[in-house]
């Protein structure tokens, strides 16, 4: 039993990289038309990567973000010969944003979260509840 | 060594142990749900109690390693992860009702042992 605070870590990971998961998920969302004259210049889907991250005790893990990718999806050509970024085509390229897809990563990571803030608040009542032994 | 309080307490100071150990456990487990190819685990309290009732009170039997077994999945993810959300969160809840019963059978005996030695 080197520290019973690591739950605290850990908890604290989840909900940390949760956050940046909802961080992306904004950001795609914001960024769903951002149109642009060029395809290579275009905003491109970002997705964070998780990584577990041993302690030095067995089993305890916290969550690491190892890292944001980019979606290498191509992205859409959209006819806009109107839109004042349109090009010589009046084509506009729309990012590879997958809007219901990011609606579903916003759910998902809202409710890992929620666990987590669940884990902190029952650890920390035990504790409590720990720290009053005997009196 | 084993002192005369030791004895009093019995195995309830292992078990606070152990399942303060296992909180962390399922704490793991629900904090990496949506990390690739982690695997849920857990120990075997029965075995491992067993372990930390026989062992020297001063060691830490709940961190042995050979006590940790990983969750075998119920069904198996694309990304390589075992955590069973619903499966953890039960876990979870069990495993705090019985670290808050071990609580009240320390305290109910520490509440005795005050009794006895004031006399009151």
């Amino acid at each position: 039993m080197s520290s019973s605070f690591k739950i605290f870590d850990i908890a604290g990971s989840g909900m940390s990289a949760q956050s940046v998961r909802l961080n992306t998920v904004a950001s795609n969302l914001a960024n769903a038309d951002s149109v642009s004259n060029d395809p290579n210049a275009v905003y491109r889907a970002r997705h964070p990567v998780f990584q577990a991250v041993m302690g030095a005790e067995p089993g305890s893990a916290t969550v690491n973000v190892a890292g944001i990718t980019q979606s290498t999806a191509a992205p859409e050509t959209r006819y806009d010969p109107g839109n004042p970024l349109a090009d010589a085509q009046g084509n506009v390229y729309a990012p590879n944003v997958n809007v219901v897809e990011e609606m579903a990563d916003m759910i998902s990571a809202s409710r890992s979260y929620q666990n987590n803030v669940e884990v902190l608040n029952t650890s920390r009542d035990l504790m409590l509840d720990t720290l009053k032994l005997g009196q | 060594m084993r002192t005369s309080l030791d004895n009093y307490l019995g195995i309830h100071p292992q078990a606070l142990q152990l399942e303060a150990k296992r909180n962390e456990l399922l704490a793991a487990n629900l904090a990496n749900v949506d990390t690739p190819n982690y695997k849920a685990r857990d120990i075997d309290f029965k075995s491992a109690l067993a372990a930390a009732a026989g062992a020297d009170p001063a060691g830490a039997p709940a961190d042995d390693a050979t006590l940790l077994k990983y969750r075998v999945p119920m069904q198996p993810a694309l990304d390589g992860n075992t955590v069973d959300e619903q499966l953890e969160q039960s876990a979870f809840a069990e495993n705090n009702v019985r670290y808050q019963a071990t609580l009240t059978f320390l305290n109910s005996a520490l509440k005795d042992l005050m009794t006895a030695i004031t006399g009151s």
